[in-house]
């Protein structure tokens, strides 16, 4: 059992990154600079889940293990987003998310 | 019960199926039998059929006499088929046939008639290219009027019922590449449709009341219904005028009588068989078959009563006005018709079926006889253009003769009998008596003029025409022979006796009436003698009478305008509503309309909807956020409250 001290440390943090990384996905236009965003987002809560898991009595590894699954998921979203990122630029020859808008009602 | 033998239980559906045998092969071998170019042997086959049906009727006929001395009905059931026809619950309708006194005299009547009537067709269609085509509608026809008379249930019964309505239509239809033959052939079918209607629901009826359609169940237990049943608007009452309707519509009493005049567009023989001696009797089979349920309301009788008489008095008057002589037959039917429903009416259904039995006779002679005129002026109908044909056509003329003086009901041939025993079963209801003592003599009278317009006086045709005049060959005249036989002495066979315990009622005994046949035959004879001034004597008086009779000559004319008043209920109700109100209103304006709108509804909806989505991935992705946030405030604020 940590110190609680050390958990709200660790889960402020994790909501900073969090914050930091939505603010990146809805100021910056880049496109790779979203998806890193994104990527900071999905640290964000890695962090936080391991500092819960740490503050969790009974020594269970859920926070830890589903940390692997955010992982797996976030490199397959990396692979897909820049494969996306790549077919956008050869067909508009810009990474401005804002251009990418034919799809509108 | 008696034994019956195999032969007994055989021989009533032989003589169904033999008919229905020729129309088989008739309709699917005809080609082949045509390669005998005169198609003589189809002719043939058709008549043996009906014939051998007549003789095996005939046996039939003694057999039942003999086994119960005709007191009793013999119930057939379908003994090889070995299954019922429906089975559902307890609805049960076997395929069964009844044979009592008043079917055999039904069944003798159909087939006996209808086999002098195929034969009189020989030479009548003689010179038609689609005789095999008509003979085999006609032996189709013969089947299920066989049927329809010799049913042990009111489900087949209806079967024959439908089956004969078919073949009138296809028969009046028969030339139809004449216009009008086809317009008359479905004014046949659709009016009789609405009597059908009619039909339908006073089986169901009638099925509510005894949980049964066997005829012999519903004779049986009609005297023993429960009281809640009876009454002026009782089940029975309400079952009985549901099923007078179908027998209106089949019959041709007012106010369905109107196809039947338009049904002579069809052959003569065609009018002789099916719409003088057979099919339109099958309505006043229907009331004297269910008699004993008839007896049981006596607001359903008094119905029956009325509407017979009444049709009887108009379609009299009008036949005096008509020049067709097709048509003053035609009209003279329905008046006859009329007269049988009066007799049912007053409970006297022995009479009825007396009068059904002696009319097939004399009308079908009549309508035989008028084909054979109109076989000799090479195919005009119209009397104005006829006379004097006596001498030209004496077989023909002797023959009608006898026919008129039967419907005139001179003693002593058949038609006295019956009328007389039709007026003495209502003497009782003074109104109706007088009508029918009236209407008797507008019979004598329409069909004395009719007599003398065509037989008497000077030929109007024309030269040419008269040159044509040729008496008809011997089958046609054969025929002509024997219903003038018919007509002689089929009044001397006392039917209402015969036919009495089928009703289960107790044989009336009306105190018999001496000055009656007197009057009966005077009226007759009265009724002749006033055609005879006004269209032999004096027919200068028929211009003098004329003149105050004007308005009742119009509306005789007119023939009620009854054709006015469905033309303009059809016209405009039917056609113009359902143009205006139905189509434009309810199907295009509320059926369409609401669909319509709809989908406008929806459009209209999504494009105030379409603009949310703005194309722009960080929109969405703010809007997800959003929901995530508003969910995760929900959970914390749930949570923080315990």
């Amino acid at each position: 059992m940590e110190h609680p001290a050390f958990v709200q440390h660790a889960v402020l943090l994790s909501l900073v990154l969090f914050g930091l990384g939505t603010l990146g996905v809805f100021l910056r236009r880049n496109v790779i600079t979203v998806l890193m965003c994104v990527e900071l987002m999905l640290n964000g809560v890695n962090l936080a889940f391991v500092a819960f898991n740490r503050a969790a009595p009974g020594g269970t590894l859920d926070g830890q293990v589903l940390v692997f699954f955010v992982m797996v998921v976030a490199a397959a979203e990396a692979a897909v987003g820049l494969a996306i990122v790549i077919a956008l630029h050869r067909h508009k020859d810009t990474l401005d998310v804002d251009a990418f808008s034919v799809m509108k009602g | 019960m008696h034994e019956l033998t195999t032969v007994d239980v055989v021989l009533p559906f032989s003589v169904l199926l033999l008919p229905l045998a020729g129309f088989v092969v008739l309709a699917f071998f005809g080609d082949w039998i045509k390669r005998d170019k005169e198609e003589h042997g189809a002719c043939w086959l058709a008549c043996a059929t009906v014939i051998a049906a007549f003789g095996l009727a005939a046996f039939t006929s003694v057999r039942l006499y003999a086994l119960v001395g005709g007191r009793e009905g013999l119930h057939f059931s379908q003994p090889y088929l070995g299954f019922d026809w429906i089975e559902a619950g307890g609805f049960r309708v076997p395929i069964s046939l009844l044979i009592d006194p008043l079917s055999a005299v039904m069944m003798l009547v159909v087939s006996g008639v209808g086999s002098l009537i195929h034969v009189y067709s020989i030479g009548y269609m003689a010179h038609d290219e689609d005789k095999v085509r008509f003979f085999s509608y006609l032996n189709l026809f013969t089947f299920f009027m066989l049927l329809l008379v010799m049913s042990g249930s009111l489900p087949l019964l209806f079967i024959g019922w439908e089956g004969v309505g078919l073949c009138s239509y296809l028969l009046i239809g028969f030339w139809y590449k004449k216009d009008s033959a086809s317009a008359a052939g479905l004014k046949a079918f659709v009016v009789n449709r609405i009597g059908d209607a009619g039909l339908i629901l006073g089986m169901i009826y009638i099925f509510h009341a005894f949980g049964s359609l066997n005829l012999v169940d519903i004779a049986d237990n009609a005297g023993s219904l429960a009281p809640e049943a009876l009454g002026q608007w009782g089940s029975v009452t309400i079952a009985c005028l549901l099923l007078f309707v179908g027998a209106i519509g089949k019959s041709a009493q007012i106010p369905l009588h109107v196809w039947l005049p338009d049904a002579m567009e069809g052959p003569t023989p065609v009018s002789a068989l099916i719409h003088a001696a057979t099919m339109v009797t099958a309505g006043v089979y229907l009331v004297a078959r269910l008699g004993p349920l008839f007896h049981q309301s006596e607001t359903a009788l008094l119905v029956v009563a009325v509407v017979g008489a009444v049709t009887a008095l108009m379609a009299g008057t009008i036949a005096i006005v008509q020049t067709d002589i097709k048509r003053v037959l035609a009209y003279s039917t329905v008046s006859q018709l009329g007269f049988m429903f009066l007799a049912a009416g007053m409970g006297a259904f022995g009479v009825a079926v007396f009068h059904l039995y002696t009319h097939a006779f004399f009308k079908a002679l009549l309508f035989l006889g008028s084909g054979s005129v109109i076989h000799a002026m090479s195919g005009e109908q119209d009397m104005r253009k006829m006379g004097g044909l006596r001498r030209k056509i004496p077989w023909t003329y002797w023959t009608f003769l006898v026919g008129t003086l039967a419907i005139a009901g001179i003693w002593p041939l058949a038609g006295f009998f019956s009328k007389d025993e039709i007026l003495l079963s209502a003497l009782h209801h003074p109104v109706l008596f007088g009508i029918a003592l009236f209407t008797a003599l507008l019979t004598a009278a329409y069909m004395a003029r009719l007599l003398f317009l065509t037989f008497f006086g000077e030929f109007r045709g024309g030269h040419e025409a008269e040159h044509q005049l040729h008496e008809s060959p011997w089958s046609m005249l054969g025929p002509l022979v024997a219903l003038a036989a018919g007509s002689i002495g089929a009044g001397f066979l006392k039917i209402p006796h015969v036919v009495q315990p089928v009703f289960r009622l107790p044989e009336p005994h009306a105190a018999h009436v001496a000055w009656l046949p007197v009057v009966a035959t005077l009226t007759g004879v009265a009724g002749i003698l006033i055609a005879w001034y006004l269209y032999l004597e004096v027919p200068e008086l028929r211009a003098w009478l004329a003149r105050p009779l004007r308005p009742a000559l119009r509306v005789f004319d007119a023939k009620y305008f009854f054709d006015h008043v469905y033309d303009g209920f059809v016209r405009h109700a039917v056609v113009g509503g359902s143009d205006r109100l139905l189509w434009k209103r309810v199907d295009q304006g509320a059926i369409d309309g609401a669909v319509n709108r709809a989908a406008s509804l929806t459009r209209a909806l999504a494009e105030t909807l379409r603009p949310v989505q703005t194309g722009f991935v960080r929109h969405y992705a703010l809007l997800m956020l959003a929901g995530a946030v508003a969910v995760v405030s929900y959970l914390l604020a749930s949570a923080a409250r315990p």
